[in-house]
């Protein structure tokens, strides 16, 4: 039988439509850009709409993958292309379908200069998002999961702010690290077991020795990616530097990427080594959660103090993968499903003021909430959701990562929890100095409220925090069986939470 | 199918919220008045239903669908109807109801007057869906919602610094609370597999027998556990230790204040103690430390209100003192009087509060004690309401006849001293005290504001007035239920017909039963409260009217004491100097040192200075990232084939 290959429709399309931009389009320079923003507009939409027509049609009553795909690629070395979801990877997929026609809307706002190429390097990125999520070869996985980068330094080093050059290095010296180290491992792993199918490498067929060391050097590669601390301060400058659009994707779903690969690489292949790290993860995590939130509360930069809390959350993440228990894992699955959606939103809401102000200095704004009630509304649902107030999306992936954690050991969830109270602390006072205060700075009053693009952007985002918050079953459900699957590898650990 | 009673008097009061928060600009201010008020007075008629059927049919569940299923961890949203969640919901709506109808008046000359009807009616149902959850998740979550609507609605004026202050101190101090709390739920989870009710209630005792050990000693488990819950009762309810956060939410508009205080935030803890009583009664360790915290917020907070001069902070700290009174009853297990007290207290707080509005609003905003005087020829009734509720808060009455909280606090008090402990008889002999301390902050409070000349010649010149019926009508229920709510139910909260009336909503162990003991306790030691209440008033008269030059005497004569008390025992400072400016150096310090220097100064600023001199002699770096990352990955292969080679 054979049947539409849908995973690499959804891959490419955004790569045609980028070659589409490239290629077609004519008329002067404005014209063309139009061409270019309205061709991404609708290709990032036609992806969405796919995106959404595989969820529908996935069956969430099967653990294993799903419309899978497998091609003969490089014979010689036994290397395929081979592609297909499970619960897990797709929710990855449809965030990625989700944020980028949101990151167009944002860019079409905020970009004024080499339109095209910033839209091409929007399309090639969900191109390579979608790849990384989709591939089941283990070197297809790493030629996408590299790929992204080079769209993403592209888009902060083009269209970046001033400081852009060394952000750029920055990133860049980090993922050297990961990205060599990760090779490595990857051509190792090859070698010792013949094929680069993930899903025969999956359930801990390595010897002892080498597995530590392969866990290791993933461990490079998805800690800075996360980012982890002490990996993250890479993270901070990205941001600053990006343009909007950019921080969106980045902190959307560039950074779930490393959760990712903890889940199907550490996780999955190297159990057993992932057990003898776990008490080095819990620690980095719950530094992470405290120092991050502790340093976000000292920022005087919009978003630098969402970069700092998009550390504290990962370490959520982290925290619940390494519990090796369910609530741990839907918690660190939540955490990441509702911070693409929270933290996205957190940075189209910072550009929403630099495009009118062109600055990100906290203490330049005050009063907002009389001239931009729409906003003010909008700022707040975020704000709720980041700290993890119940009925959000943010509260049920923490409080399921703490759960977990909780199981592993009480002091654990106790210093997880410190990040509950400093959270609140951090975000409730950027909110005060944005939005409350009299309206007293001219420039700040002269700014208008959200326009008709910018509700498109928070609409959809708004929704799916609150329904994640009010009904997180409906994306549990989805992956619970792969869920299950993940952690059988650890039986002891994760039956113990079971209870029933 | 009948009509879902439940489910309608839950959600109207959401409804009404999500028609004025939504449709306030479009249908404009009258509009979301008639929608918000509505919502909660129909809420309010249907709750008054719910119990008369709770009490005869015991305790029911509905589930609405599932909220949290992972693994073995499930909670749903539902709605649980028993006697104490019906009795809290008909507190809880109609004294909302009263509150929504006075704001109409009272907030007539405000910007964003459907925001603030909304908010209202959505911190009420915040405080319907904690009161009647089925399981320890869906309190939390009215738990902290109710703590998000006291954060926006004492902030409601968001220009003023000190409104803001207050409201992100109220949110930051409640949270440290709800830490505790979300860490009891976690252990709750962990050792009963379950945060349904239900179950929790059904294996206390088979739990009761389960410890864990910690440095070396042993701690039952259960007690670890309620303390942890307590801990956010404390938070919410404004107990000692997290109390700072209430006298400052008085920067919100006075209706504010009143739904706080009587009936849907500080009430939480109280019903949160009520609620698990299946499960604190298996906890001697816990309720122990329950009721010496409340004893000392008892005393503590009223002895402070004796010294504020801002008339809304008096009634705050009375608000803390008397939820004292709540806790130590709990404490005891007492917790039909606990309830009971909530009920009353709710209707003559609402009424104070809403009266202390109408002086406010009479003098143009001034709430400064000092600058009153003579009101009562000005507003005779809302002098005469004031009265009604001091007299009722300071628990008058005579041979078992008196306004409503000398029932409740009364039963308080005997059941405190009928339990037998030493903790009992301390909470009865500072209960005693505050009962003295109440009476007299009640007077100096009436005589400062109502009688004695004008101090202030102005405010009480210009624009003093009485309040309009549209203000002082919703007064009237309020003030009704303080004179006669205590003496009506009091049949149904203490002696024979209790366990009837409660049918199965909370339990008592036989050997903690504190209630049927208070009706033995000797008639002397019942009646020293009401004498001491009456002394206090009479001295207050004397401190106040009879010798007004008394009051600076004793505050010289006692000045360091006086000096301590009116600063409020100095916590303010004390917890800004100890956590909350080391935290904020703390993160200054680890960004700076931590991130800058440390991490990056031996990180990625350290190779950059390496390879930037590497890269210098290579190629330019304006054009370097691509190549090096090309370069990257070509070292990489370059390793791996070694790898191969080596192995190979």
């Amino acid at each position: 039988m054979v049947s539409l290959p849908i995973l690499s429709v959804l891959t490419f399309l955004p790569l045609i439509g980028a070659a589409v931009i490239l290629l077609a389009g004519n008329g002067d320079e404005e014209a063309r850009a139009r061409f270019a923003q309205r061709t991404a507009l609708g290709v990032s939409g036609g992806t969405l709409v796919l995106a959404l027509a595989l969820l529908a049609a996935f069956d969430p009553s099967v653990p294993g993958f799903q419309f899978m795909e497998r091609f003969v690629w490089i014979p010689a070395y036994n290397i395929s292309y081979i592609k297909g979801v499970d619960g897990i990877s797709l929710w990855f997929v449809v965030i990625s379908a989700v944020l980028t026609p949101v990151a167009v809307l944002a860019a079409i706002g905020s970009v004024k200069k080499r339109v095209r190429e910033f839209m091409i390097a929007l399309l090639v990125l969900e191109t390579m998002m979608i790849g990384t999520f989709t591939a089941l070869d283990l070197v297809l996985f790493y030629v996408f999961f590299e790929g992204v980068l080079i769209p993403m330094f592209l888009i902060i080093g083009v269209w970046g702010g001033e400081k852009r050059t060394y952000a750029a290095y920055k990133f860049f010296l980090y993922t050297l690290l990961g990205s060599v180290l990760m090779l490595v491992a990857v051509f190792a792993m090859a070698l010792y077991a013949g094929t680069t199918d993930m899903t025969v490498l999956m359930g801990g067929k390595f010897p002892k020795e080498m597995a530590l060391w392969l866990w290791i050097a993933f461990f490079a590669s998805f800690a800075v990616k996360t980012p982890m601390w002490p990996f993250h301060t890479w993270l901070p400058y990205a941001h600053v530097e990006a343009p909007t659009a950019g921080s969106v994707i980045l902190a959307g779903v560039l950074l779930k990427m490393g959760g990712y690969g903890f889940i199907r690489i550490s996780l999955q292949m190297l159990p057993d080594a992932s057990l003898v790290f776990a008490p080095l993860v819990i620690g980095f995590s719950l530094i992470a959660i405290v120092y991050a939130s502790l340093v976000a509360l000292a920022q005087t930069d919009m978003k630098k103090l969402v970069a700092y809390s998009s550390v504290a959350h990962m370490g959520y993440v982290t925290l619940g993968l390494f519990s090796f228990n369910r609530q741990g894992f839907d918690g660190a699955m939540m955490v990441m499903l509702s911070h693409a959606f929270v933290a996205g939103a957190l940075f189209l809401c910072v550009g929403v003021v630099y495009d009118r102000l062109h600055t990100r200095e906290i203490d330049r704004f005050g009063g907002l909430a009389s001239g931009m009630p729409k906003y003010a509304a909008a700022f707040m649902v975020f704000t709720l959701a980041a700290i993890g107030l119940p009925g959000t999306s943010g509260f049920v992936g923490e409080f399921l990562s703490m759960q977990g954690a909780f199981l592993v050991s009480g002091w654990i969830a106790f210093a997880a929890a410190l990040g509950i109270v400093l959270g609140a602390a951090y975000m409730l006072w950027l909110y005060r100095r944005l939005f409350f205060g009299p309206l007293d700075k001219a420039d700040v009053r002269a700014m208008p409220d959200l326009n008709g693009r910018e509700i498109a952007m928070f609409a959809p985002l708004l929704v799916l925090v609150l329904w994640m918050g009010v009904y997180p079953s409906s994306f549990i459900n989805v992956y619970a069986p792969a869920a299950d699957n993940v952690l059988s590898f650890f039986g002891a650990q994760a039956h113990e939470a079971q209870h029933d | 199918m009948s009509f879902p009673l439940d489910i309608a008097a839950v959600f109207l009061p959401l409804a009404g919220a999500a028609f004025a928060g939504f449709g306030g600009r479009r249908f404009g201010d009258l509009a979301s008045n008639v929608a918000t008020c509505a919502g909660v007075l129909l809420s309010a008629v249907f709750s008054v239903l719910l119990l008369a059927s709770a009490v005869h049919a015991g305790p029911s569940e509905r589930v609405l669908f599932a909220w949290i299923q992972s693994g073995g961890f499930s909670a749903n949203w539902g709605i649980r109807i028993d006697t104490l969640s019906a009795v809290m919901l008909a507190v809880v709506t109609s004294v909302s109801s009263m509150v929504h109808l006075y704001s109409i008046a009272y907030m007539e000359r405000e910007a964003g007057k459907s925001r603030f009807m909304a908010y209202l009616s959505l911190f009420t149902f915040f405080m319907l869906a904690l009161v009647t959850a089925p399981n320890l998740l869906q309190m939390f979550f009215g738990w902290e919602g109710v703590g998000l609507m006291s954060y926006l609605l004492i902030g409601f004026w968001y220009k003023k610094d000190s409104a803001n202050d207050a409201s992100m101190k109220a949110f930051l101090v409640n949270r440290v609370g709800d830490f505790g709390f979300l860490l009891g739920i976690f252990g709750f989870f962990a050792l009963f597999g379950s945060v349904d009710f239900d179950v929790l209630f059904e294996k206390a005792q088979e739990m009761s027998a389960v410890s864990f050990s910690f440095l070396g000693q042993s701690f039952p488990a259960l007690t670890v556990l309620c303390l942890l819950l307590f801990v956010g009762a404390v938070g919410k309810s404004a107990q000692l230790g997290l109390h700072t956060w209430l006298p400052d939410a008085m920067e919100g508009p006075t209706p504010v204040s009143a739904l706080i205080h009587a009936a849907t935030m500080v009430t939480a803890g109280v019903f949160m103690l009520a609620r698990m009583s299946y499960v604190f009664e298996y906890a001697p360790g816990a309720l122990a430390v329950v009721a010496v915290v409340g004893a000392l917020t008892c005393i503590f907070a009223a002895s402070i209100g004796l010294t504020q001069f801002d008339i809304k902070r008096v009634i705050a700290y009375s608000t803390m003192s008397q939820l004292g009174y709540m806790i130590f009853a709990a404490g005891v297990s007492a917790y039909s009087a606990s309830i009971f007290h909530l009920m009353t207290h709710a209707f003559f707080k609402a009424l104070l509060f809403l009266c202390a509005g109408v002086v406010i609003h009479a003098l143009s905003g001034e709430q400064d004690m000092r600058k009153m005087g003579a009101l009562r020829h000005v507003t005779p009734k809302t002098y005469v309401l004031m009265w009604i509720g001091s007299l009722a808060l300071a628990g008058i009455g005579i041979y078992g006849v008196g306004f409503s909280g000398y029932y409740s606090k009364d039963l308080i008090l005997e059941a405190a001293l009928g339990r037998g402990t030493g903790v009992g008889v301390f909470a009865y002999s500072l209960g005693v005290a505050a009962a003295f301390m109440t009476a007299f902050y009640s007077g100096r409070l009436l005589f400062l504001t109502f009688h004695g000349e004008p101090r202030e010649q102005h405010l009480a010149a210009e624009h003093a007035h009485e309040a309009s019926w549209a203000m002082l009508g919703p007064l009237v229920p309020l003030a009704l239920g303080a004179l006669f709510a205590g003496g009506l139910a009091s049949g149904l909260f203490s002696g024979e017909g209790t366990e009837t009336f409660w049918n199965g909503a909370i339990f008592v162990l036989p050997e903690h039963n504190s209630m049927a003991a208070a009706e033995h306790v000797s008639s002397v030691y019942s009646a020293l409260p009401v004498v001491c209440a009456v002394v206090g008033f009479v001295l207050s008269w004397v401190f106040y009217v009879a010798f007004p030059e008394m009051p600076a005497i004793a505050a010289t004569a006692f000045g360091a004491i006086y000096r301590f008390v009116y600063q409020k025992f100095y916590f303010d400072e004390l917890y800004n100097a100890a956590f909350v400016r080391p935290t904020r150096l703390l993160g200054g310090w680890l960004w700076k040192k931590g991130d800058d220097e440390l991490i990056d100064g031996f990180g990625p600023d350290g190779l950059a200075r390496l390879s930037v001199r590497l890269a210098k002699r290579v190629s330019s770096l304006e054009t370097g990232y691509l190549y090096h990352y090309a370069f990257a990955m070509v070292l990489g292969l370059a390793g791996a084939v070694s790898w191969f080679w080596f192995k190979g």
